[in-house]
């Protein structure tokens, strides 16, 4: 198996286990990494599976790097969002309370 | 209920990451015949991009237009924030740093501009470009905030403002001028790596500023008595 | 001035990017009056690529000159060109009701950014329905997501903030769907662009990539656009919002998950996608249903619009099970996605309205408002006249093409969900009017409305009934994909 295809399995349990954390895990910072695990896990995959015959290819490199950028704002305005809603409720979680 | 909810997405989480390395195990053998393979393009068009580091031509030229609004993303974001931070204080002191920190902060940050400008310059031929200057520089800024060398940025005055537009502004600037010869974002072979250094020291300064912000917008005074 | 700088695909996109930047860099608060003038011109725009479109064709506009698949293309045909119609003119209607909604002192605060963020938030909307790249489209999708998410926490209290995180969460969950998919496919065929895709995908057995990509990317688009069972997100993030906010996410920003979908259907995944299409249609029908109870059930004004948004959003996901069987269905579809964004915009216009002249967003305090507000209620009976589905509306006939289509493919199945949705929609549109036809207390106060307000609602509302006269033209438009 080449290091690329190694990379792309990772990237798809990294992806399932974000996935997972996102829909159940009920403290906001988790969540928030949770979603930045599955992220990841997908950059993962497409980096990976691109280069699964051993052959560097920079576009799906240049993609990752335009992922993570949009990634950086995303986490940027949840924790942005997050820390104002714990200032406003004192609370961490999102649970109950809503139709 | 919440365990049932668990389970449900332990079942399908497991069922999903079996199909996924299924897929992903399958792929390479079974690869179709008609696969478009990009690489030879990338390097066959390489010379008319102006930079020579592949990674970089993707980025700015054969793909520019994803970072032209991938750019927009950030400032959305930095936008986003300021709402969330709300009117504050215009005269936050910023918190007093240790001493260790401060001078930590002070034999770093030089360094730090040096390597910021290293990586800008650096883009075009191997790893590193303006995101990678502009995430140092914007480092450098977190660390003199947190040494309490700087204050924390209060609602952002008409440079600031200008500054965080920037390179967004020039980005767009040359990606609509250039439509003149057909196409957004279609540069002239012989003006590419110029244009391309051009919009690339305009991000490094505004992404700088931008994610020092996403940071410095959001800090609050601690420790104070 | 060589022609190509009026290129509109090129403006439609540049145009918007560069008002948002302005707006921010001019400040808090300003901006309102060159967005109104910038969507002015893009509305000129989307028309002149209208014209065009309709008489030569598809256009397709080679970003950095490359062509696909190295680099990326902006793709026109009928559908890009009817939702960017749709978002022009809804978004200019907007601009106009939203210099008048924020100059009220108590909302001066909610409209600090609010100009730069609708400018990032129309850009990427544009930049969704012309891109013809996988990739590029998450990036546009992740644009668009920050920008309504933003625009849902403006108002800076606890329940907003409450809604923008969950919708977040949300929007997040699905790009990460979607972007797995994008690095499935191009892992297996080494592009992200559709037009090269689509030849790939119909070659060979489908593999076990494939479908598991295009099943990824639908259920995140899916969620994107509430699509029953994923709604939970939007009431409270549409309900909550400012009013100038509410009407730009559930009249666009939902669309703009659905035309993905539709686009993908229709192209790259068209080999794959078919079975799943009584499914579609199934989500569809309970989506009208729950969302027309839970619009009958709530004591909210807007609450009560946005569960609306969740029953009429179902509708658009009935054609899918229908699409092999003819050309109907996506017509109904595309009249329906535009009778329903014109009508709900002004919905929310008007409800905006209401909420700002009785101080509070309950259906109780609107006792009185029929003598006070003629012009408002007018403009929600008429949107309601569209949503409900009667003549001469464009909701009349998008929702008489979809029986039509169903009698057509003989599953007539569909036919009762189409007429219930209509009954419900009229029994929680009269809700309202019921309530304000009422006598006011004697206690009541109306806070004095900006007539601009009230009339860019009637504005709106008048456009999704009129469409009904002139759907001629829009179908025309379809008819040009050839």
């Amino acid at each position: 198996m080449s290091t690329g295809l190694v990379f792309a399995h990772a990237g798809a349990v990294l992806f399932v286990l974000g996935l997972a954390g996102g829909l159940v895990l009920g403290h906001l910072l988790r969540r928030i990494l949770a979603l930045n695990v599955m992220g990841s896990g997908a950059f993962l995959v497409l980096v990976g599976l691109a280069q699964s015959d051993g052959q560097p290819d920079p576009v799906p490199q240049a993609m990752v790097l335009t992922g993570i950028v949009v990634a950086v704002a995303a986490t940027a305005l949840a924790l942005g969002l997050a820390r104002a809603f714990h200032a406003r409720t004192g609370r961490t979680r999102l649970d109950g309370g809503e139709e | 209920m919440r365990g049932a909810a668990r389970l449900l997405v332990a079942t399908l989480g497991l069922a999903l990451a079996a199909a996924l390395t299924r897929a992903i195990g399958e792929l390479p053998a079974e690869r179709p015949s008609q696969a478009v393979d990009l690489r030879p393009q990338v390097v066959a068009h390489l010379d008319q991009t102006g930079v020579s580091h592949p990674v970089t031509a993707v980025l700015l030229d054969y793909r520019g237009y994803d970072t032209l609004l991938e750019v927009a993303v950030l400032a959305l974001a930095l936008i986003a924030l300021l709402v969330l931070a709300g009117a504050r204080d215009a005269r936050l002191c910023a918190p007093a740093g240790s001493p260790l920190l401060v001078s930590l902060a002070r034999g770093l940050v030089p360094v730090v501009v040096l390597t910021g400008g290293y990586l800008l310059w650096a883009g075009a031929h191997r790893p590193g470009g303006a995101f990678q200057a502009a995430a140092v520089l914007a480092a450098g800024a977190v660390l003199l905030q947190l040494a309490g060398l700087m204050p924390a940025w209060a609602s952002p005055g008409r440079w600031l403002r200008l500054g965080l537009m920037l390179g967004f502004g020039v980005f767009l600037g040359v990606a609509y001028g250039l439509l003149g010869r057909g196409a957004l974002l279609d540069y002239p072979p012989q003006w590419a790596g110029a244009l391309i250094l051009l919009i690339e020291t305009g991000l490094t300064l505004s992404l700088g500023l931008t994610l020092a912000g996403l940071f410095l917008f959001l800090t609050e005074r601690r420790g104070r008595p | 001035m060589p022609a190509a700088y009026a290129d509109p695909s090129a403006g439609l996109i540049v145009l918007p990017l560069a008002w948002a930047a302005a707006a921010f860099v001019l400040g808090p608060g300003r901006g309102g009056g060159m967005a109104v003038v910038a969507l002015m011109g893009q509305c000129a725009l989307a028309l002149g690529l209208a014209v065009g479109v309709m008489q030569t064709g598809p256009r397709v506009h080679a970003v950095g000159g490359w062509g696909a698949p190295l680099g990326i293309d902006l793709a026109a045909d009928g559908l890009t060109v009817l939702m960017l119609l749709l978002a022009q003119s809804v978004a200019l209607a907007v601009a106009v009701y939203a210099r008048g909604y924020f100059a009220d002192h108590a909302h001066r605060a909610q409209g600090l950014w609010f100009w730069p963020q609708m400018g990032f938030l129309v850009a990427a909307l544009n930049a969704l329905f012309l891109s013809a790249d996988l990739f590029n489209l998450y990036v546009t999708l992740e644009l668009l997501g920050l920008a309504a998410v933003g625009l849902v926490a403006v108002g800076g209290a606890a329940g907003q903030m409450a809604a923008a995180l969950r919708y977040l969460v949300v929007s997040l969950i699905a790009s990460g769907a979607y972007l797995m998919g994008v690095a499935l496919l191009y892992g297996a065929h080494g592009t992200v662009s559709l037009a090269t895709l689509g030849p790939l995908l119909a070659a060979g057995s489908p593999r076990l990539a494939d479908s598991l990509a295009a099943a990824l990317m639908l259920a995140g688009l899916l969620a994107k656009t509430a699509l029953f069972p994923f709604h939970a997100w939007l009431p409270p993030a549409h309900g909550r919002a400012p009013a100038p906010v509410s009407a730009l996410l559930s009249a666009l920003v939902v669309k703009a998950g659905f035309y993905l979908v539709l686009r993908l259907w229709l192209g790259p995944f068209a080999p794959l996608a078919a079975p799943a299409g009584p499914l579609l249609g199934a989500l569809g029908a309970a989506a009208v249903l729950f969302g027309s109870w839970q619009a009958l059930r709530t004591a909210h004004i807007k609450r009560l619009v946005a569960w609306s948004t969740v029953a009429q959003l179902g509708y658009l996901f009935l054609v899918f099970p229908l699409l092999d069987s003819g050309g109907q269905a996506l017509a109904a579809a595309m009249l329906q996605a535009v009778a329903h964004g014109l009508a709900k915009a002004a919905m929310f216009a008007a409800a905006g309205v209401l909420v700002l002249a009785t101080g509070r967003d309950t259906l109780d305090g609107l006792a009185g408002v029929a003598s006070r507000l003629p012009v408002t209620l007018f403009a929600f009976g008429l949107a309601g006249v569209t949503l409900m589905g009667l003549p001469p509306s464009g909701g009349f006939l998008a929702k008489w093409l979809l029986i039509d289509a169903a009698f057509r493919a003989g599953q007539w199945g569909w036919v009762p969900v189409v007429i219930g949705g209509g009954l419900l929609a009229a029994a929680y549109v009269f809700r309202v009017l019921r309530q304000a036809f009422l006598l006011a207390p004697p206690a009541a106060r109306f806070q004095p409305v900006p007539r601009r307000l009230e009339w860019t609602a009637f504005a709106l509302a008048a456009a999704s009934v009129l469409l009904g006269l002139r759907a001629g033209e829009l179908l025309a438009l379809l008819g040009a994909d050839g």
